[in-house]
């Protein structure tokens, strides 16, 4: 009560001295729960450096209402019970607006039911189509789901003719997802899928289940659904070793640098959808996303001397659309920016552009994902 | 159906051989102290962790092995004088808590200084496969199989014919007799890590071109090399190896012909029948109570 009075008296005084470069009223909070150390904490540390990178632009260009933002993050070691946990103590004693986070789907998932209850606009970064699906009041997401990525890649497929296809999965969350939405969608594209094996994200040996893979007959491609980690580099390395030559795919989860310094040359020809973003120097220049991808790639590495990682798009999309959510509403009230966020219409991101509605809590288009390959260890765009 | 088996058990072999070294290294500190050491794990991955940090900083391959050898003989001996030796007399439990915390230090001290991504070391003499019977195998397979091999010589040789290997054996045998007849076990116990945290270092380098590494790689390892110590009778050299190979073939069988989801579970699962059965391991010593 005390402190609280106390604030409200010194305030106005330090504005007063500060004068015009003191933005008005009580700061913005923007709360944040990432995995930043544990097993996932190669996506959650550059998340965080990310959301403190485009925070700090902000503010240098004047905040947002004209009031400062703060950001809260919180680490909650890969581990979903912390998660849970720390996106409360981030509504109730920080006081923050709006959420973001859960750096990959396990905490953000574990962050949902608080924020439905607590009642705040809640903009995730994991990639499980069941953090929309079905749409929840208060619950957005940035990256693409699992749904739409096996759907673009047995779309390639199809365009290219091939109709039966091995599948090996990871035995992770996302794997099993992915694994779940090709069957499902594997026949609208007039696919089957005639064997499949799975493998443990820490396995370090894969040569059995592609021994078993290897004696099947009449497939034309492989689908090895991984998640992210070492996981792509194992499978694809054993997979050179058996000296097995159909094309092969993964999901985005393979798409970055590591991918292709742990597998080397085992990695030429992969295939794999991803979003113009990763792969900014190939697009062309008529494309919307080039500049604010490049720019990205730019401010991180002058920020932090090191080079930035496509996951950090995730919750620097995810800041945009509260950014917006809050600056189109013209207030902090959670109901007005939750509603705001709903209506985001055409906000170039970094995944691609959102537009989403009561319906569609995510916002993609399939087409935003685009095939690149890999050719002398670089990600290149598909025709 | 035979290239399958042989690709099975090349597989096998090889992940075997992994977990074998990391058995002998529980197995020497366990013979010297009784303890054991859940630090294990950490060696492997610091020794392969800054073997590639070496390389990555420009070093040859040969001296970023030694350099990575080194320092996790250092880290060995840092352990036993810093960490246990001052704990000395206290109840084993509490060494044991002891070296897990020794664990978190090590793995923490590695995120912090050479982050947390993901590291590979080149393989020793190239990536292309080897074809045998249908099966194949990167060289590095051959690497792994052979200093297995090598270590497991040399360690027969040192404790068979050196005095400090005798020494270390007595003080296994009985730590008091040893003291009687003028053996100083404090030495022993600091060689024993010494030579454990090389061991690892071995290991981890050998490994790291084919498994990968980052800073957290050795809680499966540590994991995986104390289910062989078990099954192969804990403190026992040539259980050890018996325990690590059979572990990685029976892993790649269940994988191969059974699932692989369960693989795991059906490694764990004979361990368990044979600890059952025989409580000490496959080659444990026998004990007999006098009444």
């Amino acid at each position: 009560m005390f402190h609280h009075s106390l604030r409200q008296l010194v305030l106005p005084l330090a504005c007063l001295i500060a004068g015009a470069a003191c933005a008005q009223g009580e700061p913005i909070r923007v709360g944040a729960v990432l995995s930043v150390t544990g097993p996932v904490g190669f996506i959650g540390d550059p998340q965080q450096k990310t959301l403190e990178l485009h925070v700090k632009r902000l503010n240098d260009q004047g905040g947002l209402l004209g009031r400062k933002v703060v950001l809260t993050v919180y680490d909650d070691q890969s581990d979903p019970n912390n998660a849970n946990t720390f996106a409360k103590r981030l509504v109730e004693s920080d006081k923050v607006d709006v959420l973001l986070g859960g750096t990959v789907s396990p905490p953000a998932l574990a962050m949902v039911p608080y924020a439905e209850r607590a009642g705040v606009p809640f903009v995730s970064t994991g990639g499980s189509l069941a953090l929309v699906d079905p749409v929840k009041k208060w619950v957005f997401k940035t990256p693409h789901s699992d749904r739409m990525v096996a759907e673009r890649i047995l779309q390639d497929m199809k365009e290219r003719g091939i109709q039966q296809i091995a599948l090996l999965t990871e035995t992770s969350g996302f794997g099993q997802s992915g694994k779940k939405e090709v069957h499902a969608a594997a026949a609208k594209f007039g696919i089957t899928v005639v064997g499949e094996e799975s493998y443990g994200p820490k396995d370090t040996d894969i040569t059995p289940q592609l021994t078993r893979l290897r004696g099947l007959q009449g497939a034309q491609a492989m689908l090895i659904f991984c998640g992210a980690g070492t996981s792509p580099a194992m499978a694809i390395k054993n997979y050179a070793q058996m000296g097995l030559k159909l094309p092969v795919y993964m999901p985005h989860a393979a798409v970055n640098q590591e991918f292709i310094k742990l597998g080397g040359a085992a990695t030429e020809g992969v295939r794999m959808p991803t979003t113009g973003f990763v792969v900014p120097e190939a697009l062309p220049a008529s494309d919307p996303q080039k500049a604010p991808s490049l720019d990205y790639y730019r401010s991180y590495k002058e920020a932090y001397k090191q080079d930035a990682s496509p996951f950090g798009g995730n919750v620097a999309d995810a800041l945009a659309i509260a950014v917006d959510g809050i600056r189109r509403a013209g207030s902090t009230d959670r109901a007005k920016v939750r509603d705001a966020i709903e209506s985001t219409n055409g906000l170039v991101g970094l995944n691609g552009i959102f537009t989403m509605s009561g319906t569609d809590h995510n916002g993609l288009k399939p087409e935003s994902l685009r095939i690149v390959e890999v050719r002398s260890g670089r990600f290149e765009l598909v025709k | 159906m035979i290239s399958e088996l042989l690709q099975f058990l090349f597989s096998g072999l090889t992940v075997g051989a992994m977990y074998a070294l990391a058995a002998l290294g529980y197995a020497l500190i366990y013979n010297a102290s009784h303890i054991v050491n859940f630090a294990q794990g950490e060696f492997i991955m610091l020794g392969a962790m800054t073997a590639t940090a070496f390389v990555e900083a420009g070093c040859g391959l040969p001296l970023a092995i030694s350099l990575a050898i080194a320092i996790s003989v250092l880290a060995g001996i840092g352990m036993e004088r810093l960490a246990i030796r001052p704990a000395r007399g206290a109840p084993l439990v509490t060494l044991l808590i002891i070296t897990l915390g020794v664990a978190l230090v090590i793995r923490g001290a590695v995120q912090v200084t050479l982050g947390k991504g993901n590291h590979m070391l080149p393989a020793f003499s190239g990536d292309a496969p080897i074809h045998l019977g249908g099966a194949t195998m990167v060289p590095q397979s051959l690497w792994v199989l052979g200093i297995s091999v090598l270590v497991v010589v040399l360690l027969a040789w040192y404790f068979g014919r050196t005095v400090s290997g005798k020494a270390m054996l007595a003080t296994s045998h009985n730590r008091l007799a040893a003291e009687l007849v003028g053996i100083s076990t404090q030495r022993v116990l600091l060689a024993s890590f010494a030579l454990s945290g090389g061991l690892g270092a071995i290991g981890g380098v050998i490994t790291a071109p084919i498994t990968f590494t980052s800073y957290d790689a050795g809680v499966v390892l540590g994991l995986k090399g104390f289910a062989a110590a078990a099954l192969g009778g804990i403190g026992s050299g040539p259980g050890a190896i018996v325990g690590g190979l059979l572990l990685g073939v029976i892993e790649s069988l269940a994988a191969g012909y059974v699932s692989a989801p369960y693989k795991d579970a059906v490694a764990f699962i004979l361990i368990l029948l044979v600890l059952m059965f025989m409580p000490r391991g496959l080659f444990g010593a026998k004990v007999t109570e006098r009444v």
